[in-house]
């Protein structure tokens, strides 16, 4: 298990391929949330977590993964602190010896990130800023597993 | 024990941490103690439904026991990923 909060951008392509490899590995499959600026209005994301707690929710969040799938390694990377748009905030990639596994924990792993992963996201914006609300859906998405 | 403040409700109690003395028994307990002594946990608090708490850095309940606790958060729901 691989799991880094941190405020500095990564570049995901390196990521990957420093991730890629390993005996039995015949599938690795990653995701990387990216700022999004839809209208041209966002100047800047800032994400707020929660120290030590975070870590903890992530570990655990991974480590069910890895009890349910039978996966070789899991990574996941995820940025606070100010971010601009079109910047990665985080990624997560699984290997695995064959795909569904590989899809379905990568699938598994967002979801859980989204709604018990101890991060708070700020939209910055010309006019001012604002908490992103969580969305019912994210929720619910849970309940899928 | 330390309590600690995320996002909007950091910003409405006006500190992001703080030590405090509770007799309370649960943390609905602390939270109706914290409200009833200024406005702006009683602003902050005055929906829970909208809240989520942590309990020593494990996401929990309102109906939680404080016994033994040494760090009680208070967030709005989590917006990772």
């Amino acid at each position: 298990m691989r799991v880094r909060i941190q405020d500095a951008p990564f570049d995901a392509g390196a990521e990957l391929n420093a991730f890629s490899g390993g005996n039995g590995v015949g599938a690795i499959v990653s995701f990387t949330g990216v700022v999004r600026d839809t209208d041209s209005t966002l100047a800047a994301m800032e994400i707020e977590h929660y120290p030590g707690m975070t870590e903890r929710a992530i570990s655990g969040i991974v480590d069910d993964a890895m009890a349910r799938w039978a996966l070789i390694d899991v990574l996941v990377i995820h940025r606070y602190g100010r971010l601009v748009t079109g910047a990665p905030i985080m990624m997560v990639a699984t290997k695995s010896a064959h795909r569904a596994a590989a899809f379905a924990a990568a699938d598994f792993l967002m979801d859980y990130l989204k709604s018990r992963a101890p991060f708070w996201k700020k939209e910055i914006t010309a006019d001012g800023s604002a908490w992103v609300a969580a969305k019912e859906a994210d929720e619910d998405a849970l309940s899928r597993w | 024990m330390n309590v600690m403040y995320f996002a909007w409700v950091r910003e409405r109690i006006g500190v992001p941490f703080e030590a405090v003395e509770t007799a309370a028994a649960t943390v609905a307990g602390l939270v109706a103690e914290l409200s009833a002594r200024d406005d702006r946990y009683a602003i902050a608090f005055a929906d829970i439904t909208a809240l989520r708490v942590a309990v020593d850095q494990e996401l929990s309940d309102f109906d939680a026991p404080l016994a033994g606790v040494r760090e009680i958060a208070f967030f709005p729901p989590m917006t990772g990923g």
